[in-house]
């Protein structure tokens, strides 16, 4: 596989502030890589710093093994889909795709054919007359897109292209990409704040967090193995418990709540500089009436606080006996447990595999994300 | 009942308002004017229905070449505010800070605090014969002697380019304020040069401010009188010049006022003929 982009050590300074902080990373030719981060990480200052915008304080840029140093956000073979789009008011759809290939010196028929292709392709055949104006918002997406793959790029950047769009949209609007980047086959280089549209798109996810990568995955290893609380909390639905961990004489570890509750471990830990830890589990790890025989299960009576009901992705809010900790409980989607109702008492217990713990970080991601 | 008195209150309030203005307009510009437009078809003696003073304008070769010089000079003038502010209103509004944003509006306002008279007089007292200018330049031994840089067709241009400046930049700088950065880097990632940024972008967007900018100072320079006068030579006759010369010299208040109904009609064609060109509507300048 070849390489379409290369970056090595690559660090930007805002004054004193360090927005990207000494970044290496490889993007394989082909693939929708995306990096996943919290508002302010620095994704926007390390996607400019990729189209030429801003001069990186240390490191090196490489696209298509070309170094990008001191090239001209014109001469480079990226473009970049902005946050806004930044679409061209002035211009009909027509010319605002045509804009880049006229820049180029193309002319005449060649750029005619070019256009009304990519229309065709971002499935908007016979809209080059429409004004900007006049398009609603996921079609000014895709022009925005069109308007970037008719130059045939050897990276296309997105800026959180689907921030702007209302939450149904949003959906229809992932799906489409990723089609459309299998079609076209354009190394994608997508950003976002939204893990789902992460996960559903990407061949590759870069959890960013105050400009570091913190782990660099396939979205399937980033559910299943998080290598960080950060990562842990960021990426999918999590149970996060605040524990003491403990070791019994056979080397058996336990970690033991802060709001009440033991729960054995299946990993062993070095505890070395403290022993709080933040333990997580996935909400559909959790088993109702489980029947495990495991000697290591874990198994406790619950109540049942509420119930989350959300079609294919309900849910429960339980807590355990003699604890005040609240667990979000997966609702298996065959519906066997549709007569549970609120203030009920059931049984829940999750395998010791399946939670993860990492050394507690006093790092929030958001108040009460759960 | 009471809907009908409160329309009736909506009414009065709206005449309280409205009769002050339109009493200022009409006793002060459409009466004038119409009076003047009378006083255009009357022959010289004050008697009788003529168009003699409108076919002067065509039949004598000075009246209507000094107009042609003067609408020339206007268009030349125009251009070239408009290619200085440009610059000056890109970097107000992108490249400065909002801090320097507030001073350097300040700095293109000052000189209009001062009447028209103080400042093309400042402008003589730099370049006369025995001005700032010509002394400075002899000492350093540049010029043998002081040359006349006063009283010819640059130094007239220069005064109306100077004094009609700030007409072009404040409503430039209305519209490219509402430029979004964003449309700039999109044409620069896109394989555009400055140039192709320009031409492509940039003004094309402030097109409305561009051409109101344009229709104010071309018609501000066209009517102006002092910096023709006092800044150009003997030969640079300007149009309102003749007008004058008609009323206040010759008292011929006749030719005059058919000069005045000229100037208005050729320059509102010339400004017609101009947004046609340009392919902009009018409606949408003037807002
Ligand atoms: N030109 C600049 N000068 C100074 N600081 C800047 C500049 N641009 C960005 N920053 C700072 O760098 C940090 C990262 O900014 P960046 O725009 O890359 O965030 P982001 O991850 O794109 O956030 P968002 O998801 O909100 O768009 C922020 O704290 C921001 O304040
Ligand atoms: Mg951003």
């Amino acid at each position: 596989m070849q390489v379409a982009l290369s970056v090595k050590d690559l660090t930007k300074k805002f004054g004193d502030f360090t927005a990207v902080n000494n970044l290496t990373f490889d993007v394989e030719d082909g693939k929708f890589f995306s990096i996943l981060g919290p508002s302010g990480c620095g994704k926007t200052t390390l996607l400019r710093m990729i189209a030429g915008f801003y001069q990186p304080t240390g490191g090196s840029i490489a696209i298509q093994n070309k170094d990008m140093l001191g090239i001209e956000p014109n001469k480079r073979p990226v473009n970049l889909v902005f946050q806004h789009l930044a679409l061209f008011p002035m211009m009909n759809v027509y010319e605002n795709i045509a804009f880049g290939l006229k820049r180029k010196g193309e002319r005449g028929n060649a750029v005619e054919r070019k256009v009304n292709d990519m229309l065709e392709r971002v499935g908007l055949p016979g809209s080059g007359s429409k004004k900007v104006s006049q398009l609603s918002g996921g079609q000014k997406q895709r022009v925005a897109i069109a308007r970037c793959l008719v130059l045939e790029p050897s990276v296309l950047l997105l800026d959180e292209p689907l921030g702007a769009l209302d939450a149904k949209l949003r959906e229809h609007m992932k799906v489409e990409l990723k089609k459309l980047q299998v079609k076209v086959g354009t190394t994608f280089i997508y950003i976002t704040h939204d893990q789902s549209e992460a996960m559903v798109m990407s061949d590759h996810v870069a959890v960013m967090n105050s400009g570091k990568f913190e782990q660099l995955d396939t979205p399937q290893n980033l559910y299943s193995n998080p290598s960080s609380s950060f990562v842990a909390q960021f990426v999918g639905n999590n149970n996060k418990f605040a524990v003491d961990l403990k070791k019994n004489e056979s080397g058996q570890f336990f970690a033991s709540s802060k709001n009440g509750g033991l729960y054995s471990l299946s990993d062993s830990f070095k505890l070395q500089n403290s022993d709080s830890f933040d333990m997580f589990i996935r909400p559909e790890a959790i088993i109702i009436n489980p029947n495990n025989t495991k000697s290591t299960f874990n198994s406790m009576n619950a109540d049942v606080k509420a119930i989350l009901f959300d079609g294919g992705n309900s849910r429960l809010l339980v807590t355990p006996e003699k604890s005040d900790q609240e667990i979000i409980v997966a609702l298996p989607q065959n519906r066997q447990f549709d007569h549970i109702k609120a203030k009920d008492s059931i049984k829940i217990g999750w395998d010791p595999e399946a939670a993860v713990c990492f050394e507690k970080s006093e790092e929030k991601i958001y108040e009460d994300e759960i | 009942m009471k809907m009908k008195s409160k329309t009736q209150k909506i009414r009065w309030s709206f005449f309280i308002f409205f009769i002050p203005v339109a009493l200022w307009l009409f006793l002060l510009i459409v009466l004038p004017h119409l009076e003047l437009l009378r006083i255009s078809f009357l022959g010289s003696g004050g008697k009788g229905f003529t168009l003699d003073n409108y076919k002067a304008f065509f039949t004598e070769p000075i009246y209507w070449l000094t107009f042609v010089r003067t609408a020339l000079y206007s268009i030349f003038v125009t251009m070239i505010v408009l290619v200085v502010s440009l610059p000056v209103a890109f970097y107000i509004t992108k490249i400065s800070s909002i801090r320097a944003q507030g001073l350097l509006m300040i700095l293109i306002l000052v000189p209009f605090w001062v009447s028209e008279l103080i400042r093309v007089y400042g402008w003589m007292i730099l370049l006369r014969e025995s001005g700032v200018i010509n002394v400075f330049l002899v000492k350093i031994g540049l010029f043998k002697e002081p040359i006349e840089l006063l009283y010819n067709d640059v130094s007239m241009i220069m005064g109306l380019v100077y004094t009609s400046m700030l007409f072009m930049i404040v409503p430039i700088i209305g519209v490219m304020g509402s430029l979004d950065d964003s449309l700039i880097e999109a044409a620069h990632d896109l394989g555009a040069k400055r140039l192709a940024i320009w031409k492509e972008i940039i003004i094309p967007y402030c097109m409305p401010g561009i051409m109101s900018g344009s229709i104010i100072v071309f018609m501000l320079v066209l009517g102006s009188y002092l910096t023709p006068k006092l800044m150009g030579g003997k030969n640079s006759l300007w149009f309102t010049e003749q007008i004058y010369n008609q009323i206040i010299v010759y008292f011929n208040w006749n030719q005059g006022s058919a000069f005045g109904f000229l100037l208005l009609l050729l320059s509102s064609m010339i400004i017609w003929v101009a947004l046609k060109l340009t392919k902009q509507d009018f409606t949408k300048v003037i807002k």
